[in-house]
């Protein structure tokens, strides 16, 4: 249905504004960071004195593409040089860009001090997704876009944060001077929330640094800005800024969540646990390269289904999981999830598209292998 | 090209058949070898650039696969930058140098036949990991055409290879076509012309070919570098290894600033033809345009990193290149200053070459604007690798470069055939070219701002309005092109005979010349006053 309505949309749109589309922008916005202002600030004065030189240089050109055409000056003048113009067009330029150089390296020197945070987040960014360290807090997590496959393949409607909704939203306080580290795990990815101003490389082997200082509560939403692969337009970015004591709240649930999940990964699950959890745990982490009905990606990602490493020794298996493979896309995933995790999308790869090997692997498991 | 020799009997020596093209070392066929190839890699990077915005017609993925998708970008860049722009100018550096600086030739026939012929065979390479990957047969190159490591290493495709292999010919040829045209110009000019006599394009390829010749083997060094951590233990961009990914970047990008300006500066060279020509007055300020095409050559070396702020390098460093880059509109706003007196009190009509000329000069400085927005380094946090970048490079390449090779054309097309184009059709290309291709590249400035990240096959909802025009945009652009293909064979079969001077306002040796110009140009010197 939306694929048909979309060219009769554009129809619409040619006339009048289309209510299908979420509303658009044609500038930056002034963000909720002093970064972010003083980015838009500098913005706005480069782009309007390029606007007032545009006016003199496409004026001057039309009044004499108007005046000075053959039908109207059939006698060219035949002048080709005026050394007083050429020194004032070579020394008004230079003072424009002295006028702009002086606010552009204000800004910039004080967006590039970090000193003096009240606190720290680690980000790694790994292929396609975010990890987030509050460093000496001991919480730390994984953010994943949520947006379903159904609505890219446009199987469904897309709703109003399409590409731009995670599961693990990033919590911060307003008010607070916050540091940002960036790094990557596999191959460089870039940070940005255009709401705060922030965008920075992460880079494997390499940490990066900036910072914020949120004066707004609300939700900000941002994605991957360096080319890192197939599922680069598809690693959103979103962070909910509130009070400090909410976010201390918030905190703390994350810490009693992690309490939890240890536990669990001390039982022992049955089949149905482990498959309905593994489904789950798959389609987030793995889907992504060896694609959801485990077949790959031709040439690019092997395919799990009826694999020789999926079908056969277990040890093995679970090994390629926990470690990865060197020098390939596949990633240490031990380190990315825990034991209940692991043990169930390696359950559920055992299991599912035919792979019936009828074999159950525990946490426990899992944990001796690590 | 084989109806218009056949027509004009000189009584040089040429071998016939396909000998003629394969073992040639006439300056005229490898020049409309070299146009004809970059002519239809042009059709090959836009049908990929076209499958790229019927992706982006509108949200969700319908088209290609987002693997697809890198791979199209990647190709499109490639073949656009290397395939198209830079074969196209050296194309009509080919055709050009030997007749504007009288002379029988390029200095250096052989390696002329061979510069050109190692083209095909490094585009063969490219094209194959694409064919292959349409057929199901592995990746092609899929990490962008400015290849990142270590995307483009440690995870790039078993076709990167091929890639590497494929950058390696190009630049051989690019060199030893540089090469030639420094030999030529240094030693085959006319008596009487000094180096200040020289045509602007003869000075803007003269100092192109020097930036050619000092970029291209680092270029070279950067695809070695990958290739032996590909294959044989080295990490020099790998962390784990010790080495740097960063150090890529700034590897690349003291390849690829210059490399910018070497497909712009033979543009200005050509407007510096084609504006005083329609104008009939003489180009205002030669020297100084002289003078700030070897100033911006030197500035390109030394601004490289401004396409790295956000990789987090020291703030001198930032303010360095913020500095360095802004320096660059002055010379730039000299050669636009010079464009429009030459203009002022001229005596100006409208033909095709000058109206591509004049919305070059409207068009490029559109993109020197957006330029001189995204030096500045806090901004540019915002504008780097979003569509806003994509509108700035477009506006420069497309309709600076591209639309220069063109005015350029039709400014030399009855020369090279004798024959005059069809104005109706060649004005009418220019109308649908100019206006679909500000139909599609000025709403990507909007969805830049508005945060859009280049290099992604799917978007948020609220980029939708702006990338469907644009996408409508790139199809009238694309198709539009196909009325220059048949204008140009129209143009070689037959047509109103042209004059030896073709232009009532043009100057310059090529124009002494019968049209169609002779196949050895000039066999005895012509003498400059």
């Amino acid at each position: 249905m939306r694929a048909v309505s979309r060219p009769l949309g554009l129809a619409c749109l040619l006339l009048a504004s289309n209510p299908l589309y979420a509303d658009y922008q044609l500038n930056l916005k002034p963000g909720v960071t002093s970064f972010s202002q003083g980015a838009y600030d500098i913005h706005t004065i480069v782009m309007w004195i390029c606007v007032v030189i545009g006016i003199v240089v496409y004026g001057a050109m039309t009044y004499s593409i108007l005046k000075h055409r053959k039908s109207n000056n059939p006698n060219p003048s035949k002048f080709d040089d005026n050394t007083t113009i050429e020194i004032l067009w070579t020394v008004i330029p230079v003072l424009i860009l002295i006028a702009i150089a002086i606010p552009a390296t204000k800004v910039l020197l004080a967006m590039e001090d970090t000193s003096n945070s009240d606190m720290s987040i680690k980000i790694t960014g790994y292929q396609w997704k975010w990890h987030y360290d509050y460093v000496g807090e001991d919480v730390s997590f994984f953010s994943n876009m949520s947006t379903p496959k159904e609505q890219i393949t446009n199987q469904a409607t897309k709703g109003e944060n399409y590409l731009l909704e995670v599961d693990n939203t990033v919590v911060v306080p307003i008010n607070t001077k916050i540091r940002f580290l960036f790094t990557a795990s596999d191959v460089i990815h870039a940070w940005w929330v255009p709401a705060f101003g922030v965008k920075k490389d992460a880079i494997p082997g390499f940490i990066n640094e900036s910072w914020a200082s949120i004066e707004e509560p609300g939700i900000y939403r941002g994605q991957c800005a360096e080319l890192c692969g197939a599922n680069h337009g598809f690693m959103p970015i979103v962070v909910e800024a509130k009070s400090e004591e909410d976010y201390l709240a918030w905190l703390n649930d994350k810490k009693a969540e992690k309490v939890a999940a240890a536990a669990s990964a001390e039982k022992t699950w049955t089949m149905d646990e482990l498959m309905a959890h593994g489904e789950t745990a798959y389609n987030t982490s793995c889907a992504a390269c060896h694609q959801v009905g485990g077949e790959g990606l031709h040439g690019v990602f092997p395919g799990l289904k009826d694999s020789a490493i999926v079908v056969g020794d277990i040890a093995k298996h679970i090994d390629v999981v926990i470690n990865g493979v060197a020098g390939t896309g596949m990633q240490a995933f031990g380190p990315q999830l825990d034991d209940a995790d692991l043990a169930a999308i390696i359950t559920y790869e055992r299991n599912a598209w035919g792979n019936n090997t009828g074999e159950m692997v525990q946490p426990s498991d899992v944990k001796s292998a690590r | 090209m084989n109806a218009v020799v056949e027509e004009h009997h000189d009584h040089d020596h040429k071998p016939t058949g396909i000998g003629r093209w394969l073992f040639s070392t006439n300056h005229k066929d490898i020049g409309s070898m070299y146009l004809w190839f970059a002519f239809t890699m042009f059709f090959i990077g836009g049908a990929l650039a076209l499958i790229i915005r019927a992706e982006l017609f509108q949200p969700g993925m319908q088209i290609v696969e987002p693997e697809f998708f890198n791979q199209l970008t990647t190709l499109h860049g490639l073949i656009m930058v290397f395939g198209v722009i830079m074969p196209a100018f050296v194309g009509l550096a080919n055709w050009q140098l030997p007749m504007m600086i009288g002379a029988p030739d390029m200095a250096l026939p052989r390696m002329n036949n061979w510069s050109f012929w190692l083209l095909p065979a490094a585009f063969g390479l490219l094209l194959a990991s694409l064919v292959m990957s349409i057929m199901g047969m592995g990746s092609a190159p899929n990490f962008g055409w400015t290849f990142y490591a270590p995307l483009s290493t440690t995870y790039g495709p078993d076709s990167t290879d091929y890639f590497i292999f494929s950058v390696h010919l190009m630049g051989i040829s690019s060199v030893m076509g540089a090469i030639n045209v420094i030999a030529t110009i240094m030693n085959m000019r006319a008596p009487g012309m000094n180096y200040m006599k020289m045509p602007i394009f003869v000075w803007t390829w003269f100092i192109t070919a020097y930036l050619l010749i000092a970029v291209m083997p680092v270029l070279a060094g950067a695809v070695t570098m990958m290739l032996t951590d590909r294959h044989f233990g080295t990490s020099f961009f790998d962390a784990a290894g010790g080495g740097d990914p960063v150090m890529f970047q700034h590897i690349f990008w003291f390849f690829g600033h210059p490399e910018v300006y070497i497909m712009i500066l033979p543009a200005f060279g050509i407007i510096s033809q084609i504006v005083p020509t329609f104008a009939r007055k003489p180009l205002f300020g030669y020297s100084s345009m002289v003078y700030a095409t070897a100033s911006i050559a030197f500035l390109s070396f030394i601004v490289w990193a401004h396409h790295m702020f956000t990789t987090g390098m020291p703030v001198a460093g930032e303010l360095f290149f913020m500095y360095s880059t802004m320096l660059i509109a002055v010379p730039t706003g000299v050669k636009v200053f010079n464009w429009i007196s030459t203009m002022w009190r001229g005596s100006l009509t409208f033909e095709t070459p000058m109206l591509f000329a004049i919305a070059f000069i409207f068009l490029f400085t559109m993109g020197g604007f957006t330029g001189l927005m995204l030096c500045i380094v806090p901004a540019d946090f915002q504008y780097h690798d979003t569509y806003f970048v994509v509108a700035h490079f477009h506006y420069v390449l497309v309709t600076g470069a591209a639309f220069s090779i063109m005015a350029a054309v039709y400014y030399w097309l009855p020369k090279w055939t004798g024959n005059m184009y069809d104005e109706k059709l060649g004005k009418l290309h220019f109308w649908l070219t100019t206006i679909s291709a500000n139909v599609l590249f000025f709403p990507m400035h909007f969805v830049g701002l508005a945060g859009m990240p280049r290099r992604i096959p799917d978007y948020a909802l609220q980029f939708a309005e702006f990338n469907q025009i644009a996408s409508i945009g790139a199809f009238v652009f694309g198709f539009s092109q196909l009325i220059f293909l048949y204008l140009v064979i129209k143009c070689v079969r037959g047509g109103k005979k042209a004059t030896s001077e073709v232009w009532e306002g043009a100057q310059g040796l090529e124009f002494d010349l019968p049209s169609p110009a002779p196949f050895h140009s000039y066999t005895t010197p012509p003498e400059v006053k």
